[in-house]
C-alpha cells in the first residue's frame, strides 16, 4: 500500500474517533456552533492556527518562494502582521457582543433581518471561494501523488470526510481536528526546516549563499523570460534573496501594496476565523487565543523561508512538478512535498503529503461549519422561523446546510479544477477585507454608523472586489498559442493589478461611511451605548 | 437575547467606564497606526526601491530579508505590550462590574 495513503488513513482514523467522541457532547446550538464555549484560550490558539494555515500557506507560499524567491515571503509577513488587527481591534469586542456568527456583531445595533442576510451572503461567498481553493488543491495533490486515485475521486473523498466531521461532530470535533492538524503541521515544518539546514551544516549564511546562487530573470514588459527580450535587450537578472522576481514592471509595486492591504485587513473579516472566538468562555480567553495563534503562525511563517528557499536550492524549480508522458509539467504546489523527498526520502514525503491532506481537510471542515452556522442562524432562523428558538431544529438545519455546501463545493471544485488555487484564496481575502472589515470596524467604533452604511459598505465592497478580480490579469489575459490555457477570459485585462484590495477596500470604507451619513438612525446610535459597554466590560456576554 | 436590567447609557457616562475606554484608546490607536506604517513600509520599500533593499548586510542576507524578519519581531513585541496592558484593562473592567453589582 502507498505509504502516503497509509499515513493519511491514520489521520482520518484518529480524527473520526474524535468526531464520534464529540458527537456525544453535541446537542444544543451552543454546542454545535461554539463547542459549548468550553475550549480554553491555549487550545483555541492552536485551533485558530490550524484554521488559518491552509493549503495556501503550506503548499502555496513554499511554491511561490521556490519559483520567485524573496517576493513569495511577502505573503508570510502579511499573514502574521494581520493578526495585530484581530488582536487590537476585533477579537475581544467580538467575543463580548456576539454568540455564534460574524453577523451577530453586525446585527447587534443595526436592523436585524437585512443585516443578517447580507452578512450571511458575504460569509457564504468568502467561505465558498476559500473552500473551492482547498479542494482543488487537495484534488491536484492526490491525483499527482497517488495517480491511481484521480482528481474527481480525491475531491469527493475530501468533501465527504469533512462533511462527516462537521455534521456528526459539530464545532467540538472541528476544533479538535484543527488542533491535531496544527500539531502535525508544526512538527512536519520543524523537521523539514532542520533537515534543510542540516544540508548547509546549520549555517544560515551558507544557506543564503546557496540561495543567492539561484537566479531568475524578467524583461522590461514584466514577463519572466531567459534569453533575449522582445525589444532585443537582455533580461534583468535577480538572485533569489533579492526582491522583484514576482512583483516588477509598471504595476509591480502597486500590486504588492494591494496584496498587503488584502492580507492585513482580510484576516479580521474571515468568518471561519472570527467564529473561533465564540468557542472560548471569555474575552480574556479570546485574547489568549490570538496570542498563541500569533506565536504558532509566526514561527510557521518564518520557517516558510527554509521550505521555499530549501526547495529553490535543493530541488530547483526546473524539477518542481510532475512528469507526465516524459515531460515535466511545473506545479508550484509540489515544492514542499518534493523538498521532503529530497531531504528525507520516500517515507518523509509520505509524512509531509499526509500533513498537507490533513491541512486541507481541517480547513475545509472549519469553513463548512462557519458557512452552515451562518445559514442556519442568520437566514433560516431570521426569516423562516421569525426568531422562534428551536434548538433541535436549528442544529438540524445547520447539518443539512453543511451537506448542501459540501456537495456544492465538491461540484464547483470539479468544475473549476483548472483554476489557480492562490487566485481563489486571494479572492476570499479581498472579499473579506472589502466587504466585512469596514462594517465590523465601523459598527464597533463609530456611534454614527447605521444600517444604510452597513448595506452600502458590504455590497460595494463585495461587488467591487469580485468585479475587479474578474477584470484582473488573474482571470483575463491572452495566452500565447501552443501554451496551456491559463486565463478564463481570453482578452487583455481591464484592471492591471492581480489583487483588487487597494481599490475595493477603500471603496468599501467610503461607501460604508457615506451610506451612514446619508441618514440618521437614532436607534442604532442609542444602541451604541450598550454595544460599547458590553464590548469593553463583558457585561451580558454569553 | 434576554433583556438586561442595565441602563447602558448611564454606565457609558460613568467616570470609571470613560477612564477604561480612554486607557484602551491611548494604547490601541497609536499601536494600530504604528503597525500599519511599519508594515506598509515593507511593500513600499521592496516594491519601489528593490535595488536599495537588496543591499547585503551579512553574507548574502540583505536589508529586504532582515526588514521582513523584523516584522515578525515587531508583531510579537506589540502583542506582548498589548497583553501586558490588557491586564490593567481587565482589572478596571472588573472593578466597574463589581461596583455596578453592588449598586443593584
Amino acid at each position: 500500500m502507498n505509504p502516503s495513503l497509509l499515513m493519511f488513513l491514520l489521520f482520518v482514523g484518529v480524527t473520526l474517533g474524535i468526531t464520534i467522541w464529540a458527537a456525544r457532547r453535541t446537542r444544543t446550538t451552543t454546542e454545535f456552533y461554539s463547542a459549548g464555549r468550553r475550549i480554553t484560550g491555549f487550545q483555541n490558539g492552536w485551533a485558530v492556527a490550524g484554521d488559518y494555515m491552509s493549503a495556501a500557506s503550506f503548499l502555496g507560499i513554499a511554491g511561490l518562494i521556490a519559483f520567485y524567491g524573496y517576493d513569495g515571503f511577502m505573503y508570510s509577513v502579511g499573514w502574521l502582521v494581520a493578526y495585530l488587527t484581530v488582536l487590537l481591534l476585533v477579537a475581544e469586542p467580538l467575543r463580548n457582543t456576539g454568540r455564534f456568527t460574524m453577523a451577530d456583531v453586525l446585527a447587534f445595533r443595526l436592523r436585524e433581518p437585512v443585516v443578517r442576510v447580507v452578512a450571511a451572503i458575504s460569509t457564504l461567498t468568502v467561505s465558498l471561494f476559500y473552500m473551492i481553493a482547498q479542494m482543488v488543491g487537495a484534488g491536484s495533490l492526490v491525483s499527482l501523488l497517488v495517480p491511481s486515485i484521480g482528481f474527481n475521486t480525491a475531491i469527493v473523498g475530501v468533501g465527504v470526510l469533512m462533511l462527516v466531521y462537521v455534521i456528526v461532530g459539530g464545532m467540538l470535533a472541528t476544533t479538535w481536528v484543527q488542533i491535531v492538524k496544527a500539531v502535525l503541521l508544526m512538527t512536519g515544518t520543524i523537521l523539514l526546516s532542520i533537515l534543510v539546514l542540516s544540508k548547509f551544516h546549520f549555517s544560515p549564511l551558507a544557506f543564503f549563499d546557496a540561495v543567492a546562487n539561484v537566479t531568475g530573470s524578467f524583461c522590461a514588459d514584466g514577463v519572466a523570460r531567459a534569453g533575449v527580450c522582445p525589444d532585443g535587450s537582455a533580461p534583468i537578472v535577480r538572485d533569489f534573496t533579492q526582491p522583484g522576481l514576482y512583483y516588477h514592471g509598471p504595476w509591480g509595486a502597486l500590486s504588492l501594496m494591494s496584496l498587503g492591504i488584502a492580507l492585513i485587513f482580510g484576516t479580521a473579516g474571515l468568518p471561519h476565523i472570527l467564529v473561533r472566538f465564540y468557542t472560548v468562555p471569555s474575552a480574556r480567553a479570546a485574547r489568549t487565543s490570538v496570542v498563541w495563534a500569533m506565536i504558532l503562525i509566526g514561527s510557521f511563517y518564518i520557517m516558510t523561508t527554509f521550505l521555499g528557499f530549501g526547495a529553490a536550492t535543493l530541488v530547483g524549480k526546473a524539477r518542481i512538478g510532475v512528469v507526465t508522458a516524459g515531460r515535466l509539467v511545473p506545479n508550484q504546489n509540489l515544492a514542499a512535498p518534493l523538498l521532503a523527498r529530497e531531504v528525507g526520502g520516500e517515507v518523509f514525503l509520505s509524512f509531509v503529503s499526509a500533513i498537507a491532506f490533513a491541512t486541507i481537510l481541517a480547513v475545509v471542515a472549519g469553513l463548512t461549519i462557519a458557512a452552515s452556522s451562518t445559514f442556519a442562524h442568520d437566514i433560516w432562523f431570521t426569516f423562516v422561523k421569525r426568531q422562534r428558538e428551536d434548538e433541535r431544529e436549528q442544529v438540524l438545519v445547520a447539518r443539512i446546510t453543511a451537506a448542501v455546501i459540501g456537495l456544492l463545493s465538491i461540484g464547483l471544485a470539479i468544475a473549476l479544477r483548472s483554476l489557480n488555487v492562490a487566485f481563489l484564496v486571494g479572492l476570499a481575502f479581498a472579499v473579506a477585507a472589502s466587504a466585512n472589515v469596514p462594517a465590523i470596524l465601523l459598527t464597533l467604533y463609530w456611534r454614527r454608523f447605521n444600517t444604510t452604511g452597513m448595506l452600502a459598505g458590504m455590497l460595494v465592497g463585495l461587488l467591487s472586489a469580485v468585479a475587479l478580480i474578474v477584470a484582473s490579469p488573474a482571470v483575463m489575459g491572452v495566452d500565447a498559442p501552443g501554451v496551456a490555457v491559463r486565463h478564463l477570459i481570453q482578452r487583455p485585462p481591464l484592471f492591471p493589478l492581480d489583487n483588487p484590495a487597494i481599490v475595493s477596500v477603500p471603496l468599501g470604507f467610503v461607501a460604508a461611511i457615506a451610506g451612514a451619513l446619508l441618514r440618521r438612525d437614532p436607534d442604532a446610535e442609542a444602541a451604541y451605548s450598550e454595544l460599547t459597554v458590553r464590548a469593553n466590560t463583558g457585561l451580558g456576554a454569553v | 437575547m434576554t433583556p438586561t436590567p442595565h441602563d447602558w447609557a448611564a454606565i457609558e457616562r460613568l467616570p470609571e467606564f470613560r477612564e477604561l475606554v480612554r486607557a484602551k484608546r491611548a494604547f490601541v490607536v497609536p499601536a494600530t497606526l504604528f503597525f500599519l506604517v511599519y508594515y506598509f513600509a515593507l511593500p513600499a520599500l521592496v516594491g519601489y526601491w528593490p535595488g536599495l533593499m537588496s543591499t547585503p548586510v551579512v553574507g548574502h542576507v540583505n536589508v529586504a530579508y532582515l526588514f521582513a524578519l523584523s516584522q515578525f519581531v515587531m508583531a510579537w513585541a506589540l502583542m506582548a505590550a498589548y497583553v501586558r496592558r490588557a491586564r490593567r484593562y481587565d482589572r478596571m473592567a472588573e472593578a466597574l462590574v463589581q461596583r455596578l453589582k453592588e449598586r443593584t
